[in-house]
């Protein structure tokens, strides 16, 4: 008997019973298909919701995500990962500033960290992750060659690449990766839902001890910009600080690794592209812009601030309300053969980075480590293929991607 | 071939500095900055429609 079978999910929560009443992003079927759940929904109940989580809506059109994303008087960025528990920090920062803050605290935060993240400062950044990138195809061919053309794209090689380079960017060991995507698999996977942790082994203790020994040892990263800081004489107080290097770390990771992963099983699959990119490398820009579109990897949330009718329904203050930007970003009402991946589409406003102010500030740098993440994989491996298409894993939660993407290299270049 | 760029509108996205970098420039928080003044050059106009037709916010129109 399956845990199926006894109306459980894997995790142990009810199987949803319809997605249009009862949706459990968390469920391991929305990671598994999710697009096709979105889809459905738009046809039928455009607004879903759920009685879980305290009460949550999952708006699926292009039109309402981008009207609450725009929305930042009604619906509040306090807590933006939806779980059975509503940890409001105290506003208007939040927790992890400027993700959770809401004007007008959100701009002052903002503010301080988009130079550090626009495309001019990230552009020094290229060589170093085609480095790391270039180093990791090497061994992913090594190791397929040892094992009859087998690999994992996105164990032996997408996970590593953001892991790298926001290590490399924060100052700390790139060996502290395992220990990053433990943090973010508790925090963005399974909410909530794992049990008691170690307070030695959480984040924000990694976090104070990484800071206090840039503090000891000033360095020139990230960390040492946001100790350098100083607002009217001050420095940013340490609850900023530390909120504002989770952030980086949790909202740098997963999410790239997802949007890599996601596009390897989709040339995987399609190699009248992979073909055709190898071909013509200059449309690589254009087909990082259409993967993000097509496999968005990243769901935000907001918390209804005051009692608002979307689409029909009426949200109460306090509920939570998903922002499924991939959702929107598949809406046929808002873009041509939107269930299509079209590699060369030329028209192309997709919302995989959010909408309104709070765009993901690190946009510029995970657009360049998509592009060169292909961009290598791409001059080394011009023919692969799924090798076992059942034993895929979609990740659960707000953050969606392949989490195991076994492949068979069918063609490398040494 | 006018372009017209909302400074309210932008929120970042760099899509048009990167399609279009003869035509936009970025400023150091990251917001675009519009190049030509006037007329768009003949040789340009595709980038330009390009840059209009790719601003998630629709912060750049073509008149």
């Amino acid at each position: 008997m399956t845990d199926t079978d006894l109306g459980r999910s894997a995790s142990g929560r009810p199987v949803p019973s319809d997605w249009a009443t009862d949706f459990d992003h968390t469920d391991d079927a929305y990671g598994a298909a999710a697009p096709e759940i979105w889809d459905d929904l738009r046809d039928r109940c455009p607004v879903a919701h759920t009685d879980r989580f305290g009460g949550a809506w999952l708006p699926t059109r292009h039109a309402d995500v981008s009207a609450i994303a725009h929305d930042t008087t009604r619906f509040s960025s306090q807590s933006v990962v939806v779980s059975d528990f509503k940890p409001l920090a105290p506003a208007p920062a939040g927790f992890a500033p400027p993700i959770t803050s809401d004007p007008p605290f959100h701009e002052f935060a903002r503010r301080l960290l988009l130079p550090a993240f626009s495309p001019k400062a990230i552009a020094p950044l290229e060589p170093i992750t085609r480095k790391l990138c270039a180093d990791l195809v090497d061994e992913v061919i090594v190791r397929a060659g040892a094992h009859g053309g087998l690999a994992d794209a996105a164990i032996d090689y997408a996970q590593h690449i953001p892991v790298g380079v926001i290590a490399h960017m924060l100052g700390v060991p790139a060996s502290d990766g395992d220990r990053f995507r433990l943090f973010i698999h508790r925090i963005l996977e399974k909410p909530g839902q794992g049990g008691p942790v170690d307070a030695e082994d959480t984040m924000i203790h990694y976090l104070d001890r990484i800071i206090e020994e840039h503090r000891a040892e000033p360095r020139d990263d990230l960390i040492g910009f946001l100790l350098d800081i100083d607002v009217d004489g001050k420095g940013l107080d340490d609850d900023h600080i530390i909120g504002t290097v989770a952030l980086l770390l949790i909202a740098g990771i997963d999410t790239t690794w997802s949007a890599i992963g996601a596009s390897l099983w989709h040339l995987a699959q399609h190699p009248e592209d992979h073909r055709r990119l190898v071909a013509e490398p200059d449309l690589v820009p254009f087909a990082v812009e259409e993967m993000l579109r097509a496999y968005a990897p990243v769901t935000m949330a907001r918390i209804v601030a005051e009692d608002v009718e979307v689409g029909g329904c009426p949200m109460d203050k306090g509920d939570w309300v998903l922002l499924p930007f991939p959702a929107a970003n598949r809406d046929p009402e808002f873009f041509d053969r939107a269930d299509e991946v079209v590699i060369d589409r030329e028209r192309n406003r997709h919302a995989a980075f959010g909408l309104g102010i709070h765009r993901c500030l690190g946009s510029n740098l995970a657009r360049m480590e998509l592009r060169v993440a292909l961009e290598e994989w791409l001059r080394r491996v011009p023919d692969f293929e799924l090798s076992d298409p059942a034993a895929v894993r979609w990740s659960t939660g707000q953050v969606r991607g392949p989490r195991t993407l076994p492949v068979r290299l069918l063609e490398t270049v040494s | 071939m006018r372009i017209a760029y909302d400074r309210e509108k932008c929120q970042g996205h760099n899509r048009c500095y990167l399609l279009a970098p003869e035509l936009f420039d970025v400023d150091d928080d990251g917001y675009a900055i519009l190049l030509v003044e006037g007329d768009v050059p003949a040789e340009l106009e595709t980038k330009a429609r390009l840059s209009a037709d790719n601003c998630p916010e629709y912060a750049i129109t073509l008149e």
